[in-house]
């Protein structure tokens, strides 16, 4: 098949399939990509990412990782720093937590600090658990910690097409990009080209066109914000969805935009609404549109609590598309009755599957 | 009727009986798991009995230990309570946590398991610093961090093994070597060289043992907590054992190809209950071994059923305990 074809063929996949494949095309592309994680070449191949690509290219190219996150993310930078292009995974957000002071102190700074000289091409992958009880140290996603650290990048993928394109993107920048990877988006199924498309890195992409509400949501947010943007429209309110992409470089271009349309503003975090992602774009929205806001912004995201394993304790920590819509309609204007209507067929909808799964068949444990 | 063997260790009786229950509890939870009540990941213990039960021997009910992921046999070992430990892993305000920490997190104070977290290396300096609380106190108590071969490969594991080393602190590095972490074998995370050099290289008293030999593994704890005990400093024990079953979930995972079901045979042949039960059978004292797994067997029974009877936990009640 002609390159050109193969770039615009698409087929629908999964995010998990879709990282697949962009990995396996940036191994291919160029001999200086190599993967590192504890379980890239392990049978399972972190949850189906990495799957068959150690017998493909080898256990030099796919490096299976002791339990030493600190110290392979630090060599993954060295190597970098000598032009290679890793593609560093932790299975959790929570792991690479060992490993920060080479991402933040490192990494983020060699670029500056060798006043431009130096560059770390590197990717970090780093997955967000949900669900099936897995508690307190294996659901945080903390986005916010590493899009507080200039000199990183940060994207959070919330389709298939961006799960393949951004890490081609990521891979291939100059800089060290922090993608993270929801595990929910992994099941999230679409459209994705057949040949090594990168996405870009610089800013959110509109989901759907409206006049009536400006909703930003980022990663399996967004996922749930679509749902409930469907649904209220049924309800005659229209919504702005922005999937937001990048949490650093932020870019408020897009929102200001909208918002001078809608007068209105939600954003929906992915982690805690205190000091969360949403917090920086109301900042920055109040001080450059103040004048077209029609209403006080109003913030979704989870408390300020840890995430408790207990199904019952843990129910009402996720924003659901619900309450999206809820809180969109009520922005909105809505009537109350009207607003709660759209909500309980939000909740109809997926009255058969258990909150605490991502699909019907998922029968735990991770 | 066998004649009862005065010679036999009287321990071994006792060790069996607490491995079996160990064993019968850990297949209960494989069992039932499927029935979607138990909302958690679990991590058993099936096959590592001998190391959880032989390493808590020897400890006082007021001294401390420190468990991973992989912890329910820690936490029985060192006594446990049976329905808070099923309470929380069925995510029922009964649980030992309440239901916030799911089946990674399971601690009970009153039986000294301080804590178990399920970030790998991370509960390894939590026990050098209980081992460190005790000496400013002045008691003789003991910490033990328990850990698998996977931990070591952490920093942490290391300033942990100095720290204490240097310190002079009251605690046992309790390592069971099972061989893997999750689908990936020791031979290809860590070179070859025993494990118990690198408690040498830091300068600790170390002691391999046969982790599936009950009472080579107790005696080798009594002898590192004796040293604690008197101010003799830390210890390190490797005990080499298997995991039987997959390495989260209640299912045998052989058929993915990570290990040779040959390897997985020859160490199940190793059983650390059934060679204990021969060996007590042998000598005669255990004549009433289906009678003790009865009782068992209806012990754990009432403890499933008081943890499914148990209420979840009131959700108003998530956001409370942030702070102290
Ligand atoms: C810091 C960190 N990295 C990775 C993991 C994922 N993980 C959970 S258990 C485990 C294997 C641990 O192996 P080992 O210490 O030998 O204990 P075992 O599971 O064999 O009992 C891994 C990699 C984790 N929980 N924490
Ligand atoms: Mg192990």
């Amino acid at each position: 098949m002609p390159e050109a074809a193969a770039a615009t063929d698409t087929r629908i996949l999964t995010a998990a399939e879709a990282i697949l494949e962009a990995t396996d095309q940036a191994l291919a592309a160029d001999p200086t990509v190599f993967v590192m994680g504890e379980g890239a070449a392990d049978p399972k191949g972190i949850f189906g990412t990495t799957a068959g690509l150690v017998d493909r290219w080898g256990p030099d190219r796919v490096m299976e990782m002791p339990l030493s996150e600190n110290a392979f993310t630090g060599v993954a930078i060295g190597a970098a720093l000598m032009g290679r292009r890793p593609i560093v995974i932790h299975q959790r957000v929570e792991f690479c937590l060992l490993a920060l002071e080479q991402l933040f102190g490192t990494a983020a700074k060699a670029h500056y600090v060798s006043n431009g000289r130096h560059k770390v091409p590197l990717t970090v992958r780093l997955v967000v658990g949900r669900g099936w009880g897995q508690g307190p140290q294996h659901g945080q996603s903390l986005e916010n910690l590493f899009a507080a650290v200039p000199g990183l990048k940060v994207a959070l993928p919330a389709d298939p097409v961006d799960a393949k394109g951004m890490l081609l993107a990521a891979v291939a920048d100059d800089n060290p990009v922090v993608i993270i990877e929801h595990r929910w988006v992994h099941y999230v199924s679409g459209p994705v080209p057949a040949g090594p498309v990168a996405t870009d890195l610089t800013g959110p992409k509109t989901l759907r066109r409206g006049d009536d509400v400006t909703v930003v949501a980022a990663s399996y947010m967004a996922a749930e914000a679509l749902r409930a943007a469907a649904a209220r429209a049924n309800a005659g309110v229209s919504v702005d969805l922005i999937d937001l992409r990048l949490a650093r470089p932020l870019n408020l271009e897009p929102i200001l935009e909208s918002v001078q349309r809608t007068g209105r503003l939600l954003t929906v975090d992915l982690g805690h609404k205190t000091l969360g992602l949403g917090a920086e774009i109301v900042a920055g929205v109040t001080e450059r549109a103040f004048g077209a806001l029609r209403a006080a912004p109003v913030r979704l995201g989870t408390p300020d609590h840890p995430v408790p394993s207990s199904r019952s304790l843990a129910e009402a920590f996720y924003a659901r598309a619900d309450h999206i819509a809820t809180a969109a309609g009520t922005l909105a204007g809505l009537p109350a009755e009207r607003v709660a209507a759209v909500a309980e067929a939000l909740i109809a909808e997926r009255r058969e599957v258990p909150f605490d799964v991502p699909h019907p068949a998922f029968k735990g444990p991770f | 009727m066998t004649a009862a063997n005065p010679d036999l260790d009287p321990r071994l009786r006792p060790l069996y009986v607490a491995m079996l229950r160990l064993r019968l509890i850990e297949e209960a939870i494989a069992e039932r798991y499927a029935g979607q009540d138990m909302r958690c990941p679990v991590h058993l213990s099936v096959g590592q009995e001998a190391a959880a039960v032989g390493a808590c021997a020897p400890l006082r009910p007021d001294d401390r230990i420190l468990s991973t992921h992989r912890c329910h046999g820690h936490y029985l070992a060192k006594g446990g309570d049976l329905t808070a430990m099923l309470g929380e892993i069925h995510g029922r305000a009964s649980g030992c946590c309440g239901g916030r920490g799911g089946s990674m997190h399971l601690f009970d104070d009153d039986a000294g398991v301080m804590a178990s977290v399920p970030i790998v290396g991370s509960s390894i300096p939590l026990a050098v610093g209980a081992a460190l609380a005790f000496k400013q106190a002045g008691d003789d108590r003991v910490a033990v961090a328990f850990l698998g071969d996977g931990s070591l490969e952490e920093g942490v594991a290391h300033e942990s093994l100095n720290l204490a080393a240097v310190q002079g602190l009251p605690v046992i590095f309790f390592v069971e070597n099972n061989l893997y972490s999750v689908y990936t074998p020791l031979a290809q995370r860590q070179p070859d060289r025993p494990l118990t050099a690198i408690g040498a290289a830091h300068g600790l008293p170390t002691a391999q043992v046969d982790g599936n030999a009950v009472l080579a593994v107790a005696d080798a704890m009594e002898t590192a907590v004796d040293r604690a005990r008197r101010g003799k400093g830390p210890t390190m024990i490797v005990a080499d054992t298997y995991r039987w079953r997959e390495h989260c979930g209640p299912n045998y995972d052989n058929d993915l190809g990570y290990r040779t079901e040959a390897e997985f045979l020859s160490w199940r042949d190793r059983c650390p209950v059934e060679t204990t039960a021969q060996t007590l059978h042998a000598a005669g004292q255990l004549d009433d071994d289906a009678i003790l797994r009865l009782t068992i067997r209806e012990e754990i029974d009432a403890a499933f059923t008081a943890a499914l009877a148990a209420p979840l936990p009131d959700p108003a009640t998530a956001g409370a305990h942030v702070h102290a």
